[in-house]
């Protein structure tokens, strides 16, 4: 009937949605960043291997989740930003100001918007841990914890419960930390990544966790971490580890 | 920023400098503009099209199959079409979509494969490269809504590295060590899975060739637009190889025993 | 007015065949200061003599970094090497961005040859008032360059340019041949030999007026790089290491051939 009513056309849609979940949280003094490695369109698996976490700088990591062709060209545009300011300045670009540079870039493809969920990880020029999350036209806030992507809505209120302590209360004459040590965190990343990969059939196959940790602090929490893998070969600073897992491949 | 500096502070536009005081070279910034650049019709749909393409990695390299097969809606228009394509001494690309646009990229990348022999430097383009230019010339057409319609198999062998992605008319891009695009992805990538997954490195030519001509006599059976005749790209450290055309053997003798669905059952 | 008959303006000859203002320019080239590459089978290097207008000045900068395989030093004005170091810069991130690889040395050499070459032949330019050094790693091993502002580019196992380089390519020219086979310690010894040739009499190499451009597997001065043997400027004190690593300077004996210093002005051309 619609279309006698009206004369109908098929039109080119530009965006897909490729699955997926990522999420970081934020310690006193390091950030985990993570994100599962599946890629799919619909019911199909496309590959059991994409990356959705990319360390941009010896202190910050990005992770990109929504339409994946957007996201890597995002990310690719990011990076040669970047390379432009180490060429102007010769220094990384602090993690805030690369925060406003994804506001920027984001806000500039308002009416032709960059389908991706953004969530920024890393060490704040203050040493602090600090996770930054945007939505796809660049709106962002600093927080201390945010999940994002297909499985957003079964990790977020863990989360939420888990980090900021929602709906708990302390026993008496005690209080809730302010901040997680590194290995209560990555079980808390791992538990969120099996319990998506659990109810979501987006989210599975691989994850993989960046660990930023502050300049001068230790590797305490990631000595006994079974894999754990540094990045970067300078050791003075921020130094960068990443950690792979499998998930159901089902 | 404009690296030419004769162009600074000057019109952007020849038609302005009416006496032609200043001697204008063209470039990007003072090309004359099309007037009717905004009524520009763009493809919207593919018209002449092929069906699936296969692709997997054994222990040599990468094998590729594709049909011969290029259909106009249901019409079986042109039955000895390659739709699998070798470029430069290491990289086959297989296309699956709309012909028409396929030949534009054959020859875009026939135009870069020039430049690049006419160099003569030392320097050539592998399937990784090859790989990154068609994922930006893909989503760059999507970008201006004018989309190249199709999915596309980039297979190659360099530097004793295998190497096999796709990309598809969104951009969309992704690595694996099986890739079926259109009715294979939902028919023969199953079975590519499972015979190809954990045995990449271990899988003989032999082997590969088989799994391949077997998944697309499954697709013969089930894919209407698709056909018997079909060509075979083998990538290693020896080169490029594409087959002749090859015959799939099929045998419908179960069909005698179907008497259809539903009410007719006799 | 003119100091030749054919030289106001550079798309004309002159009746020798020569073009006047694309010679003056290669003579801004050797007013700056100079600059020395060397190559061996693993690494490129350069050297470079910074300048400095006073005691109340910094040094000048003489080398950029185009990108991790790609690094320039400079002789002739430095405002002319940033448009060309910039387009350089653009012509690297956006071979990354389409082919996903570092753009070959010698491409990005043409590259900007050709605009060199448009501004010898096109009315109303000037041509470019600087000369490159441009080394490079690519996958057809380590490589040094030459681009001079008359638009040739040329590939050297060593060369020098700028004020007095011709010393330096003396020197250079006796050594050459066992470059191939040099660890890093020894190329760079060798290129402060072939710098301090430059030098004025009373003159020396410090810590303050030499960098030192690298692009290869890390030597057992340095630290890791990260991606491994991209293009990293040496400077200040970590350069006390190499300059001590020198032999002394032979006696002014007559074994140097000290050629005649660039002349302050400008040349008188014939024509």
């Amino acid at each position: 009937m619609d279309s006698i009513a009206h004369p109908t056309q098929r039109q080119f849609n530009p965006y897909s949605d490729n699955g997926g979940t990522i999420l970081a949280i934020a310690g006193a003094d390091f950030t985990v960043i993570a994100g599962d490695t599946r890629q799919s369109e619909g019911y199909s698996i496309q590959t059991r291997y994409a990356p959705k976490v990319f360390p941009l700088t010896d202190r910050a990591v990005l992770a990109v989740n929504g339409f994946a062709a957007d996201g890597n060209m995002f990310v690719k545009k990011v990076k040669q930003r970047l390379e432009w300011y180490r060429h102007a300045h010769s220094k990384d670009m602090p993690l805030r100001a690369i925060a406003r540079l994804i506001q920027t870039m984001l806000y500039a493809r308002r009416f032709f918007p960059f389908y991706v969920y953004n969530i920024l990880g890393g060490i704040e020029e203050d040493g602090t841990g600090a996770v930054y999350s945007f939505d796809p036209v660049g709106s962002y806030e600093r927080e201390a914890c945010r999940a994002a992507g297909a499985a957003q809505s079964l990790v977020q209120p863990f989360l939420d419960n888990q980090i900021y302590f929602n709906n708990q209360q302390p026993a008496p004459g005690t209080s809730h930390p302010v901040h997680l040590p590194l290995p209560t965190i990555l079980s808390i990343v791992i538990d969120s990544f099996t319990g998506a990969t659990e109810r979501h059939i987006e989210v599975g196959d691989g994850l993989e966790m960046y660990v930023v940790l502050a300049k001068g602090r230790g590797v305490q929490g990631l000595e006994d971490v079974r894999g754990v893998q540094e990045l970067s070969v300078t050791e003075e600073g921020e130094r960068i580890f990443v950690i792979r897992r499998d998930l159901k491949k089902d | 920023m404009d690296h030419f500096p004769a162009n600074w502070g000057r019109p952007r536009n020849d038609a302005i400098d009416l006496y032609a005081t200043h001697l204008l070279h063209p470039r990007p910034n003072n090309r004359a503009k099309d007037a009717f650049a905004d009524s520009v019709q763009r493809t919207q749909q593919p018209i002449v099209t092929g069906t699936s393409v296969l692709a997997i990695k054994f222990k040599d390299g990468i094998m590729m199959a594709a049909d011969n097969l290029a259909s106009y809606g249901s019409l079986a228009r042109f039955k000895d079409v390659q739709r699998l394509q070798a470029f430069g001494d290491y990289t086959v690309i297989g296309a699956s979509g709309d012909m028409s646009d396929f030949q534009f990229i054959q020859r875009l990348l026939d135009d870069i494969a020039v430049a690049e022999i006419a160099a003569q430097d030392g320097h050539d383009l592998g399937p990784v490269e090859i790989h990154e230019y068609m994922s930006q010339v893909m989503y760059g057409r999507r970008s201006k809504l004018d989309p190249l319609w199709n999915s596309l198999i980039i297979g190659g062998f360099k530097d004793g590295k295998r190497f096999l992605s796709y990309v598809d008319l969104l951009g969309t891009t992704y690595t694996a060590s099986t890739i079926a695009t259109g009715y294979g992805g939902y028919i023969a990538q199953p079975l590519l899975r499972k015979a190809v997954e954990g045995y990449e490195d271990v899988l003989t030519a032999e082997q590969a060739r088989k799994i391949l001509e077997d998944s697309m006599r499954v697709l013969f059976y089930r894919d209407a637009r698709s056909l018997n005749k079909y060509q075979l790209a083998t990538i290693t450290a020896a080169g490029v190889q594409i087959s002749d055309s090859l015959h799939l053997e099929t045998s419908w003798d179960f069909a005698e025993g179907i008497r259809g669905y539903g009410a007719q059952t006799q | 007015m003119f100091r030749n008959t054919y030289d106001s303006d550079n798309t004309v000859f002159s009746p020798q065949g020569r073009l006047h203002q694309v010679e003056y320019a290669l003579e801004a080239v050797k007013q700056g200061s100079a600059a020395v590459g060397l190559r061996s089978k693993t690494h490129a290097i350069l050297l470079a003599l910074k300048r400095s207008t006073g005691e109340l000045a910094s040094y000048q900068q003489k080398m950029f970094r185009i990108d991790d395989h790609v690094g320039i030093a400079i002789a002739g004005l430095t405002s002319d090497a940033r448009v060309l170091s910039n387009f350089m810069r653009q012509q690297a991130l956006s071979e990354r961005m389409v082919f996903n690889r570092p753009m070959p040395v010698n491409r990005i050499v043409s590259a900007i040859a050709d605009k060199a070459q448009v501004n010898t032949q096109e009315y109303g330019r000037r041509p470019y008032g600087v000369g490159f050094l441009v080394i490079g790693h690519d996958q057809t091993g380590p490589h040094l360059f030459e681009f001079s502002p008359s638009g040739n580019s040329y590939e050297y196992f060593a060369m020098s340019i700028g004020a007095r380089s011709q010393s330096a390519k003396t020197y250079l020219e006796k050594h050459f041949e066992s470059f191939a086979d040099c660890t890093l310690e020894e190329l760079i010894k060798h290129g402060l030999h072939a710098l301090r040739e430059t030098l004025q009499q009373d003159k020396e190499l410090n810590i303050n007026n030499t960098s030192i451009g690298i692009i290869g597997p890390t030597g057992q001065h340095e630290k890791p790089t990260s991606p491994p043997g991209k293009f990293h400027i040496v400077e200040g004190e970590t350069v006390r290491l190499y300059l001590e690593s020198m032999d002394a300077k032979a006696p002014a004996d007559g074994t140097v051939p000290v050629p005649p210093a660039a002349p302050a002005e400008d040349v008188q051309m014939s024509g």
